[in-house]
């Protein structure tokens, strides 16, 4: 019984114990609620709302290019894509197939379609295609009931009216690449597209705009639950651009696929207003993005279309830079208006004989005269008087030999060569030969047709250093420009000889003068060789031009100006391995001043 | 109906008019509190719908409710007698679960009655409870005391252990193991003894090891490191801790538990219940719960002392430290104390069978205090 006894007590005894030691590990559950709900709650409030908030960037619509009148150069369009939502769908594969039956696809794009399916949640729309036409939306809606899973979506792809016509101003954009600086979160956002090349990549900071932010609540499965914040962005800023896209599109269409490039500029303002690189890539293919084979293909085209000749082609500018070795002689007083040399074709420097272009010669030239003919001998003498230092001065004076700088990549500064020049480049002193020949804008000498257009421009200004501009004088906006310090009466006497180019017959640009209202064009003709005539074809007579291949024949080149006695419009015209620069220069011109009238382009 | 166990019995049955006037009023209300929180929460868990749980759980709790009642008003003496033919009964559904799982297909833990899926190994935990009490009722101090008087207790308690561990079922083979060593504790096993068994245990961990399923390898590892694998078996706990954590000391409010509802929280209806409670209802919320469970134990001892017979008052504490390991466990889980043993929170989880043989286990403890001043023999 006292054993009873004790084994009641042991039970009520041990019974206490149990019961502490089980209070004491609720106890234990109270203090680690009161570490994580108190002591780390912050942390886990931080973790709980990076599980919740997804962060999406909402991207601003570009910003869109005008030309000078308010044309679109570059503007965003609705773009229909077809997309495909696997949890809509019971079968796939059979929505696709059925899709095919309608619009083909290509084994890679189902491929890519079946990737991206596996690698996102059945809600995700997986794009299947894009840039639909309006016929291929009906066809879609249309079918419908065969589709299950598939919707069209809407979104804003960038569309170029003018095309390759203004490819090589306005450039184009394409999808952020790994070497692009990725200094906008925008540009890690799918299939966000930044400007690559021209206007489009000067200005992309502007004609981007400010990404928006949306904050989304989603579950566990990444699924959009409701919007908690949006956070609106800031549209791309619209540009102004000094281009006129009625001239840049009948520039371009005056190449008629022939390579080459034209500038105009504003001479008072030095405004852009076409420019073009012939011929072009087109743009909007580029911004739906190319394959590698199609890339190649742009890149290994004859006709260079994705080189911007206007500022990346460096040229011998030929005669047209008897202009600024006729200046500097002016201006130096090697020569006087009335100074005569005598042309019978040839002359000779040591045992080299030079010759002009002409092989019966000009006979007695004076500037104006020499400038009219483009006679070569007498800017060899005028280049022997004055050296090639006193030239490479003058040309400096006009632009060339460094970059004009109006912002597009790959803009090349030209050469201009003098004596240090070419110690400094070969350890060599510098010929009396080589004077005479840079003397007719040969040898070293390299420049780009904006330089031209600008050298033009100064021209035909009187004298002022005009700068070229992509960016439009607003109304009232003034652009003042320095003076050159050249003497009025020596660019006098070089105007003539520009005007007696096209106006007077026997000029080297006769062929292509008008006379619109009394506004007549001046200018100067240029054609360079891009090969060595040797003594021996000199001899048996020179190769006609028509009988070389293509990549061996002269370019063309006009420098000029209209009106010829108020000059508001420069041009330079440049035609690789072919003829007729100044046709092109005068009916451009011709078409400019026609739009000043108010008379409708002449078709 | 009484007069058969009189016989037997020195007479000090209660009346039903006694019986009914002795029931604890404020017992019952707790756990009907504690039971009304978890049905909230179960609303909460659909997203503020009673369907598919809350409704369910209250029908289960009415039934729950009706059958402790039922069972706070039978005779203790009763369960004492019957203890060793329910616990062989349920002994013989544990092998019967066994032997379909085997044959059928994968794991299998119940019996299908139509109308409800059994689980003979909660039946067991209430089994095993009555078959001990009642013989260490029987036995003397000296004989508990001895290793011989406990084989047969042991045995009692290790082959629905091994049952249940074969399911496999490592928490419920646990809590079974757990509360029938606390039970040895109180009836005043040796603490040498333990210390022997664990010492053994401890050894056997390595050989445990490899018969340890895949999942059950993972369950441990992960505890010990949920980042091991944050996307799947670390992935629970992970987000049972930030949902916690993200309540802090008021919570996020009723319906608006972010982890919870946007089911970043697995389990939210089950086993991790506490979780969707503390995130929405904060470290108040959270105690509040945990208090109210520890009166629930609190009454349990109460009652377990003031019987006088050796019988009930056992009876009493293996129950109420069955509801304790339920309790405690469940939340030592979800806040990443131990790993995670798919223990439901006892009266809150959703789960038929468990709120029905806690609701029972509290009939018997009610039993044991209605019938607190019956004296019972040794035989």
């Amino acid at each position: 019984m006292n054993r009873d006894n004790d084994k009641g007590k042991v039970l009520i005894n041990r019974a206490l114990i149990l019961g502490a030691g089980q209070f004491f590990l609720l106890l234990v559950i109270i203090f680690r609620l009161y570490y994580l709900q108190v002591y780390q709650a912050d942390k886990y409030k931080t973790l709980a709302d990076e599980n919740r908030i997804s962060t999406r960037l909402l991207v601003p619509p570009r910003g869109i290019i005008y030309d000078r009148h308010q044309v679109m150069l570059a503007t965003n369009q609705q773009n229909f894509q077809a997309m495909i939502v696997a949890e809509q769908t019971t079968d796939v594969q059979q929505t696709l197939d059925a899709f095919k039956k309608i619009m083909p696809l290509s084994e890679d794009e189902e491929k890519r379609i079946k990737k991206d399916l596996k690698k996102n949640r059945s809600f995700v729309p997986i794009q299947v295609k894009e840039n639909l036409t309006w016929e291929e939306v009906a066809k879609i809606q249309l079918n419908a009931p065969d589709l299950p899973g598939i919707i069209i979506d809407e979104g804003l792809s960038r569309y170029y009216p003018l095309g390759e016509k203004a490819a090589h101003v306005i450039g184009y954009v394409s999808s952020v690449s790994e070497n692009d600086v990725k200094d906008d979160p925008l540009l890690e956002v799918p299939g966000f597209k930044i400007g690559k090349a021209g206007i489009e990549k000067l200005y992309e900071k502007s004609l981007r705009g400010k990404g928006g932010n949306q904050k989304l609540e989603v579950n566990a499965y990444g699924r959009i639950m409701k919007e908690i914040e949006k956070i609106d962005g800031v549209p791309g800023e619209k540009i102004e651009l000094s281009l006129d896209a009625r001239l840049q599109e009948k520039a371009y269409d005056l190449f008629e696929g022939n390579s080459g490039a034209a500038i105009m500029l504003d001479v008072n303002t030095g405004e852009i207003l076409t420019f073009v690189s012939a011929p072009a890539y087109d743009p909007n293919l580029l911004t739906q993005g190319v394959s590698s084979e199609e890339w190649r293909a742009l890149n290994s085209n004859e006709f260079n279309l994705l080189v911007n000749k206007a500022i990346s082609g460096q040229y011998s500018p030929g005669s047209t830079f008897k202009v600024v070795v006729a200046l500097a002689g002016l201006e130096n007083g090697t020569i006087n208006s009335q100074s005569r040399s005598f042309c019978a074709g040839k002359m000779m420097l040591g045992n080299h004989t030079f010759h002009c272009w002409k092989r019966i010669g000009h006979g007695y030239m004076d500037v104006v005269r020499a400038l009219q003919h483009s006679c070569d001998i007498f800017f060899y003498e005028a280049a022997q008087k004055l050296g090639i230092n006193k030239i490479a001065d003058m040309a400096r004076r006009f632009g060339f030999g460094k970059k004009v700088s109006i912002g597009l990549e790959n803009e090349k500064s030209g050469l201009i060569p003098d004596t240090e020049w070419k110690w400094r480049r070969f350890r060599e002193s510098w010929q009396q030969g080589e004077s005479l020949i840079s003397g007719i804008g040969q040898g070293y000498i390299l420049t780009t047709p904006l330089q031209l257009a600008t050298m033009a421009a100064r021209v035909a200004s009187g004298g002022y250093e005009v700068t070229p501009t992509f960016n439009k004088i607003q109304p009232g906006e003034k652009r003042v420009f320095k003076k050159m310090n050249l003497k009025d009466i020596n660019l006098e006497v070089v105007k003539q000889g520009m005007c007696d180019v096209v106006n007077v017959p026997g000029g080297t640009a006769y062929g292509s003068r008008f006379d619109f209202n009394g506004q007549k064009m001046c200018g100067k003709t240029g054609t360079t060789q891009v090969r060595r005539i040797t003594m021996k074809e000199r001899q048996s007579g020179v190769i006609k031009q028509e009988d070389l291949p293509w990549k061996y024949r002269d370019h063309s080149l006009f420098i000029g100006y209209a009106p010829h006695d108020n000059p508001k419009y420069a041009v330079a015209v440049l035609i690789e391995h072919g003829k007729g620069a100044p046709q092109i220069a005068g009916k451009l011109l011709l078409e400019a001043l026609k739009l000043d009238a108010g008379n409708q382009p002449v078709e | 109906m009484y007069k058969f166990y009189e016989t037997s019995f020195k007479n000090q049955t209660p009346t039903l008019k006694e019986k009914l006037q002795s029931l604890s009023l404020s017992y019952i209300m707790l756990i009907c509190a504690v039971a009304g929180i978890g049905i909230v929460m179960l609303y909460s868990a659909a997203n503020g719908s009673w369907s598919p749980w809350a409704l369910n759980q209250l029908l289960r709790f009415g039934m729950g409710l009706g059958a402790m009642l039922v069972l706070a008003l039978i005779d203790i003496r009763i369960f004492m007698r019957y203890a060793y033919l329910f616990y062989f009964f349920t002994l013989i559904l544990l092998v019967i679960v066994d032997v379909m799982g085997h044959v059928g297909m994968g794991a299998q833990r119940w019996i299908n009655l139509g109308f409800m899926k059994l689980q003979p190994s909660e039946l067991m935990k209430i089994a095993m409870v009555l078959a001990l009490a009642r013989y260490f009722h029987s036995s003397s101090l000296q004989s508990i005391e001895s290793v011989r008087g406990i084989i047969v207790p042991a045995l009692i308690v290790l082959l629905p252990a091994g049952l249940i561990m074969a399911q496999p079922d490592l928490g419920t083979a646990l809590m079974l193991i757990f509360t029938a060593g606390a039970m040895f504790f109180v009836v005043g096993v040796q603490l040498w003894k333990f210390g022997v068994v664990l010492l053994g245990g401890l050894l056997c961990i390595p050989i445990a090891w490899h018969f340890l399923y895949d999942y059950q390898k993972n369950r441990v590892l992960t505890f010990l490191d949920p980042e091991r694998d944050p996307l799947g078996a670390g992935y629970h706990i992970i987000q049972s801790k930030i949902a916690l954590g993200s309540g802090g000391v008021f919570g996020k409010g009723f319906l608006k538990g972010t982890q919870s509802h946007l089911n970043f929280l697995p389990e939210k209806h089950t086993d991790f219940i506490f979780t969707m409670l503390s995130e929405e209802f904060g470290m108040i919320g959270a105690v509040l719960v945990l208090i109210l469970n520890m009166l629930i134990i609190a009454y349990c001892y109460s009652f377990a002392l003031k019987s006088t017979n050796y019988f009930g008052k056992l009876a009493a504490i293996g129950l109420a430290t069955n509801f304790f390991l339920y309790v405690f466990i469940n939340m030592a889980m979800v806040l990443g104390l131990i790993p995670v043993v798919g223990v439901p929170l006892a009266l809150i989880s959703y789960g038929g069978t468990v709120i029905l043989s806690v609701m029972a286990s509290f009939g018997i403890i009610l039993s044991v205090h209605v019938n607190r001043n019956i004296n019972i023999g040794k035989d």
